[in-house]
């Protein structure tokens, strides 16, 4: 009897791993530029209106990526070009949108009956049902997204570092964001079936933020996202095999649990070592206003 | 176009929505000139300096560099941002930070090579911030950081350097590097044009003074334009000025 590989002597608990740890590992890249270049809340917002899209494919009895896809583009399309006006601010725009695409989600399910029960599996995810299909598209769709953001790292890390400097180069700012919300759009899709639609801002933005607690370098941050996004899928499927949770909250609480432990434990970011560091009498390095104090001038 | 001057602002017209807007802003700037912009606070200056850098695209007006309108991935133009506006928290390093004025020259899909990061931590070095490239950027002292972004303008080997107030809490030893390294632009023929509240600085630095209030007041040579009675048209009373 082994606890670890018992569980995937069932196939559907293989597919499950699989999807989970894929879903994981691309959420906690990508997510990483979700955080840095501060679009949490859009992040939120495409998840929430790619709903009727997803619904409508379910109805057509499509692929439910084509439908997401396209409620995921024009929703993004929509954000940026609505927030170009001055006399609405981004926010406002994402929450306009937003909402208003998540009610037409549930006013289309509204008029079709025999469809509630699939509700849940829609908004809070159904990792113990996937097919091999659906692996096999969630690793192509994966690999397109990873392929593509790292194409565009330089640039993606140039716009959320500096975008002043970036429009200084001439580069498209716009169109890059864009690209980069396509993928997160791309990312929310074959998240969906993991942990739904409700809770798939957790997976994106979660493992970054705790990510960003244990390290001050970019492609650490990268590494070690992936790799918590990772733990966070396998541990909470586990956790949800032996106790009978659902299984995407759990990967959820799961991420939440690692991210609160390096918020105490971070070696130079995490609350204990800022406490220590006042106690010692010393000041943070890591604060901007108070550099010049810890940082002996060289010049 | 007159035989010496680099960038010339031809009729521009900017702002932000219908409440800002700054029409018929005409001027040139020569070849190495240190141009100092001065004005109250929200008399423009930010926004023409924007404008300058591409960030805020003009509704009219042409600016040109030598005579041709300006090629934004060539670099030309480098823009040295308020110390406000930038995100320290940003997972990066000093180095990275200097290595992003080479990234047009690479182009897309090609990374920074080995001889980007020599000239990274090369104009890290000029700017006296030797052996400390691999530190988060949130590290160093004000001063220091403002080099930072100097030693990235230093890399991208522009033509026109664009600096919004880089004097704002740089103490005295932090200025003397500041100063070399723009007597340095100018001397290899590079135009500087920067933002600056601190009027005593701009006679020693700067060869031309560009007022602004809503608009330009008066643009030319420090000895003609810096005297008190353009200042006081162009602060209104608003700073004792000195002569």
């Amino acid at each position: 009897m082994n606890v670890l590989t018992d569980p995937l002597t069932y196939g559907f608990m293989q597919r499950a791993m699989l999807e989970a740890c894929i879903v994981g590992g691309v959420c906690g890249i990508v997510g990483c530029f979700v955080v840095l270049r501060g679009l949490a809340f859009i992040g939120d917002a495409l998840a929430h209106a790619v709903f009727p899209g997803v619904v409508i494919s379910y109805m057509l009895d499509r692929s439910i990526v084509i439908g997401a896809f396209v409620f995921g583009f024009f929703t993004a399309l929509g954000v940026g070009i609505v927030s170009r006006s001055r006399r609405v601010t981004e926010d406002s725009a994402i929450g306009v949108l937003f909402a208003a695409f998540f009610a037409l989600g549930v006013v289309i399910i509204s008029r079709q009956s025999g469809f509630r029960r699939d509700l849940g599996a829609l908004l809070f995810g159904n990792v113990l049902g996937v097919s091999q299909s659906d692996v096999l598209v969630t690793i192509a769709i994966g690999a397109v997204v990873l392929l593509v953001l790292f194409a565009l790292l330089k640039e993606f890390t140039l716009a959320a570092f500096d975008s002043t400097l970036a429009r200084s180069l001439g580069y498209p700012v716009f169109w890059l964001d864009m690209t980069l919300l396509m993928l997160v759009t791309a990312t929310i899709v074959v998240s969906l079936q993991t942990v739904g639609n409700i809770l798939i801002l957790a997976l994106i933005v979660t493992p970054p933020a705790t990510a960003r607690l244990l390290t001050d370098d970019l492609y650490r941050m990268m590494f070690s996202s992936a790799l918590i996004g990772v733990l966070s899928s396998a541990v909470g499927l586990y956790l949800s095999f032996y106790w009978d949770l659902a299984a995407g909250a759990t990967i959820v609480l799961t991420a939440t649990a690692f991210f609160v432990v390096a918020l105490v434990v971070a070696p130079d970011h995490g609350l204990l070592a800022h406490e220590i560091q006042k106690r010692r009498g010393h000041h943070h390095v890591h604060h901007f206003h108070t550099a010049d104090e810890t940082l002996a001038e060289d010049a | 176009m007159t035989a010496d001057s680099l960038l010339e602002v031809q009729g521009l017209v900017i702002g932000y929505g219908s409440t800002f807007v700054m029409h018929g802003l005409t001027f040139n700037v020569p070849r190495g000139a240190v141009v100092g912009l001065i004005g109250p606070n929200g008399s423009g200056k930010s926004t023409l300096l924007k404008a300058l850098a591409g960030v805020i695209p003009p509704r009219r007006g042409r600016i040109l560099l030598d005579g041709h309108p300006i090629d934004r991935s060539a670099g030309e133009v480098a823009f040295v941002p308020q110390r406000e506006e930038v995100n320290w928290d940003f997972p990066i390093t000093a180095r990275g930070v200097v290595t992003m004025g080479r990234y047009r020259r690479r182009g897309w899909l090609r990374w920074p090579g080995s001889d980007d990061r020599r000239r990274a931590d090369a104009a890290l070095g000029r700017m006296g911030l030797h052996g400390l490239g691999g530190r988060h950027i949130s590290q160093f002292s004000g001063g220091q950081q403002q080099r930072i972004f100097l030693a990235r303008a230093l890399v991208q080997e522009p033509r026109v350097v664009l600096l919004d107030e880089p004097l704002t809490g740089v103490d005295a030893k932090n200025r003397t590097v500041f100063y070399d390294t723009i007597r340095s632009f100018a001397e290899h023929g590079v135009t500087v044009i920067m933002a600056t509240h601190e009027l005593e600085e701009v006679p020693p630095l700067c060869s031309h003074v560009c007022c602004m209030n809503h608009g330009i007041v008066a643009f030319g040579p420090t000895s003609e334009t810096y005297v008190p009675e353009v200042l006081r048209r162009t602060f209104g009373g608003q700073v004792a000025v000195f002569s």
